[in-house]
């Protein structure tokens, strides 16, 4: 055994905790270490050395989490990326956050992301952009970058993002890392600054499946300041499958084909002839409404995006602005001087989708479009027992390459969106190299079937054994 | 001239009297100190979510059963997006497209929905009005943020400023006997807000409307109506039209001035709440909710003309105030059954309401058997009218048993013997004119000596019977 513990998977460290071979405190300040290497613009806080949380024996053994800025944490800076939040330390935590520590993952850092969760590079921070470990001209993905990076890059053990329409599946694709996006009510809500309320949803980031597993088997829970969360039909134990017999995946060509980079599109077909070896029978599967997705999300989340985002008006907390010409003149200048540029253009773009009139055309329909996407999904899965596409058209680009061009940003959920849309959980292992970066392969499955993919998703990480040195520090 | 016809429709906000807000756990207090129920979820922290208040959604559905109105078997919160100092998430959630109740009706005036949402909070401007015309600087209380309301909304069936007045009454009556709101105008737990229109009597279309807001008192909002209807018709009958707006009625100046124009109206992008589920109403919610009604004013002032032979006026006078109807009841059960019930409905209505004013029965020291017991004592003769009424008001101030009143103060009837001839006697001597008339046949000159006796016996005698001793002695 290495003597350092950091060198461990969560899961790993967990259970030399609970046999007593380590203690938790010195896991934690040692990790503390770690946190302090962040040269990746990674982190938004760190906790204090010497102030290693009082110890809980719980199944999470100890081991310290990375936060998503995000999430409300009581006396701790929680900004969402946005400079209209810049120190803001709310009053209270939020659930999910709550539910870890008591189940033995304390506080170790919060990590930076895009803007309200709004990007899918991480370059819309307002407190700078967070670089991919593996190349720093590189992003590292987003909105939940700086969770990724912080795993990916050794900081800290796991992480905990959100995913709305790609960003914990996508930022842990471009990092060579684990990210599980949960099935929509599973995870509370509660505490997460919001972004789209109907398809935001918490979720691990970590070093392997098994840690995912460990994980997000202490995130679910009914909550009962959340009415959407539901909590989970099954409890979920940590994968053991090594092979794939008797499972189907399903191949839509409608995800997997035109507009995936050459390299990605080679791994995607490596890991599909790998999946055939353990067993599996791979099949095509339609998702014929999945291209309208992005068109679909991108009315949805704005529209909702739109209205969570009016609370932050400088009446309350946050920044204001007060040129003292009254309270609408104080309105437009807090948020025009506390929202970075792709906030402001989701605010308007939602707040024009639900404008009288205009109302049926575009939120409306757009909310007919999700119910055919669900349905083909529902459809699929009569057929398969897994989705599998390519989680990301590309590997990681270069800083600067698409910011100028908020389509071909977007495109960036192509393949990860339609699985937010229907609701469904999907996870993201690192399947392969490309270009010298990792790609991610995403096994997505019906509401409530994380067991499911979990396994299939342990299954194939045994066989590809995925290399993940080249991004630790 | 034209004759023009008003047409009125109120919307009326009602603050629910539950134990916890809309859609958190803070209790909705009136007149605490300033933002001292207040939590993440009503002051619209970021990463807050709220919860719909089940006991909201049961008063809610109590209120639709008794106004008759259709209820929902799914009802759906929206998002109404605005952005105001008094609004913390920058949307009120509120009931849109499918409101828990919809039609109904109450006396004749029909209901067009009843839907539930959530209150602002409660801006305190720095100006002499109070208002924000002037204000150096306004605060925030959130106590009232996230309180829940129903909105009640009628169709315009309603034709003139009284009518209005009377109607809320009634269901103000009606609320208060629900037991769902406190129903104070005063402390805005019942708002009301009045669409008014007028077009040519005998027309079908309506003219053009104006909303009148937020008349805090029953007498606002009749003087506010009235107002409105007096310049829409000065506008029509000088040739000019009326413009779409929201007005406010000043009850100092009895002057309205425009809150906002039509051009001016929000767009107020409502959308699905998508932070909350629909709400099922299932059989077994509406079952409570039914379980849950009292007595309404209306049945009850049916089974007063029904079981207790009280005229309609009456019946509708005591049914409409529950306090009053409370009190009447009590009266009635404690009283001699021998009694007629509309002997007791007088007493209560004209002499102790009357006594009341505007603090109500209950703020004074009569006991409902208490005067049961005063009643049964005029109905068998024991004391007069007048001097039931001066014990009356020895039970309103200081309570008590009206016998030991009447002995204590010597107020039982005088029966003829010595007293009351020497009061005759002592009148005749006082009204010398009066008696020679009376003497000469004029029976109307008898008016003034009873008077005499009266007051020298504190009306503890008998008219009759004075009147047939004056006769006897004056020999005609």
């Amino acid at each position: 055994m290495s003597n350092d513990p950091t060198a461990l998977t969560a899961a790993s460290s967990a259970a030399l905790v609970k046999s007593g071979e380590l203690d938790a405190s010195d896991l934690f300040e040692a990790w503390l270490g770690r946190a302090e290497l962040d040269t990746f613009g990674a982190l938004s806080w760190i906790a204090q050395a010497g102030e290693s949380p009082e110890q809980v024996d719980g199944p999470l053994g100890g081991v310290p989490l990375a936060v998503k800025d995000l999430f409300c944490t009581e006396g701790v800076p929680s900004q969402s990326g946005s400079k209209i939040l810049e120190g803001y330390k709310p009053p209270y935590t939020a659930s999910v956050v709550e539910a870890l520590a008591k189940s033995g993952a304390p506080l170790l850092c919060k990590t930076h992301q895009d803007e309200f969760a709004m990007g899918s590079s991480n370059e819309n921070c307002a407190f700078g952009p967070v670089l991919n470990p593996w190349d720093k001209s590189r992003v590292p993905g987003g909105s939940s970058g700086g969770s990724a990076v912080a795993v990916a890059a050794g900081l800290a053990p796991w992480a905990l993002g959100t995913d709305t329409g790609g960003s914990i599946r996508q930022p842990a694709a471009l990092c060579g890392i684990v990210g599980l996006k949960p099935t929509y009510g599973s995870v509370s809500r509660y505490g997460m600054i919001a972004f789209a309320s109907s398809l935001d949803q918490a979720g691990p980031l970590t070093q392997d499946v098994t840690d995912a597993a460990l994980l997000f088997s202490q995130m679910i829970a009914r909550d009962p300041r959340d009415a959407t969360s539901v909590g989970h039909q099954e409890s979920i134990h940590l994968p053991d499958r090594r092979d794939l017999t008797g499972v189907r995946l399903g191949v839509p060509e409608e995800l997997s084909g035109d507009g995936i980079e050459p390299g990605v599109r080679a791994t995607f077909e490596e890991t599909l002839e790998r999946a055939r070896e353990l067993g599996a029978e791979v099949v095509p599967c339609p998702l014929p409404h999945a291209p309208h997705a992005l068109s679909a999300y991108y009315l949805i989340a704005p529209a909702e995006c739109s209205s969570n985002l009016a609370r932050f008006d400088g009446v309350r907390y946050g920044q204001r602005v007060d040129p003292g010409d009254g309270l609408d003149a104080m309105y437009s200048a807090t948020r025009a001087a506390g929202f970075g540029p792709e906030v402001r253009r989701r605010i308007m773009l939602g707040t024009y989708a639900l404008s009288s009139g205009y109302y049926d055309a575009y939120y409306g329909r757009a909310q007919r479009v999700r119910t055919l996407i669900q349905r083909d999904f529902d459809e699929a899965f009569a057929n398969c027992d897994a989705i599998v596409t390519p989680t990301s058209s590309s590997v990681a680009f270069p800083l600067g390459s698409r910011t100028a061009d908020p389509l071909s940003m977007y495109l960036s959920d192509f393949c990860t969106v339609p699985m937010s849309l229907a609701g469904i959980p999907a996870i993201s292992i690192p399947n392969g190299m490309s270009e010298g970066l990792p790609t991610g392969f995403q096994i997505a499955g019906p509401a409530f079937a994380e067991n499911s993919i979990l396994g299939i998703a342990h299954a194939l990480e045994s066989s590809i054994q995925f290399d993940r040195s080249g991004a630790r520090v | 001239m034209t004759d023009w016809e008003a047409v009125i429709g109120l919307e009326i906000h009602v603050q629910l009297a539950t134990q916890t807000k809309m859609f958190c756990s803070c209790s909705p207090v009136f007149g605490d100190d300033p933002n001292t129920h207040t939590c993440p979820v009503c002051l619209g922290l970021p990463g807050a979510l709220p919860v719909a208040n089940a006991q909201a959604v049961h008063l809610g559905l109590m209120i639709g059963l008794a106004l008759g109105c259709s209820l929902a078997s799914q009802s759906v919160f929206h998002r109404k997006n605005y952005f105001y100092a008094d609004s913390p998430k920058g949307y009120q959630i509120s009931q849109f497209d499918q409101p828990l109740c919809g039609p109904g009706n109450l006396a004749g005036v029909r209901i067009h929905r009843v839907h539930l949402e959530d209150d602002a909070a409660k801006l305190i401007h720095a100006s002499e009005s109070g208002r924000i015309a002037g204000a150096d600087s306004s605060t925030v209380d959130f106590n009232r943020a996230g309180t829940p309301l129903a909105e009640i909304v009628t169709e315009p069936d309603l034709h003139s400023a009284a009518q209005a007045r009377e109607w809320l009454a009634l269901l103000r009556t009606t609320l208060r006997t629900l037991g769902v709101s406190d129903v104070s105008m005063d402390e805005g737990s019942l708002r009301c807000d009045a669409n008014i229109s007028l077009r040519r009597v005998g027309d079908q279309t309506l003219g053009t409307k104006t909303e009148l807001k937020n008349m805090n008192s029953f007498r606002f909002v009749e003087r506010g109506i009235e107002a409105e209807i007096i310049r829409q018709r000065e506008l029509l009958d000088s040739g000019q039209t009326v413009t779409q707006e929201t007005l406010h009625f000043d009850p100092r100046s009895g002057s309205l001035t425009t809150l906002r124009s039509k051009e001016e109206a929000h767009d107020y992008r409502y959308f699905p709440e998508p932070d909350l589920l629909p709400v099922e109403v299932t059989e077994a919610m509406i079952a409570s909710a039914r379980d849950a009604l009292p007595e309404l004013p209306i049945e009850r002032a049916a089974r007063y003309v029904s079981e207790l032979q009280i005229d309609d006026v009456l019946a509708e006078r005591l049914a409409g105030d529950a306090e009053l109807a409370e009190f009447f009841d009590a009266v009635v059960e404690a009283a001699d059954k021998s009694i007629e019930a509309r002997v007791l409905a007088t007493w209560v209505s004209d002499d102790a309401a009357g006594r009341a004013g505007d603090d109500g029965l209950l703020a004074s020291k009569l006991e409902p058997a208490a005067l049961a017991e005063l009643v049964a004592l005029v109905d068998d003769g024991s004391i007069t009218t007048a001097a039931g009424r001066t014990v009356l008001d020895q039970l309103f101030e200081v309570g008590g048993s009206p016998a030991a009143i009447v002995s204590d103060q010597g107020l039982g009837k005088v029966d003829g013997g010595d007293e009351l001839e020497a009061a005759v006697d002592a009148a005749i001597a006082a009204e010398p004119e009066a008696a020679e008339k009376v003497r000469a046949g004029e029976q109307k000159a008898l008016g003034p000596l009873v008077g005499v006796v009266m007051k020298h016996t504190s009306g503890r005698a008998d008219g009759g019977e004075v009147r047939k001793l004056l006769l006897e002695r004056l020999g005609s």
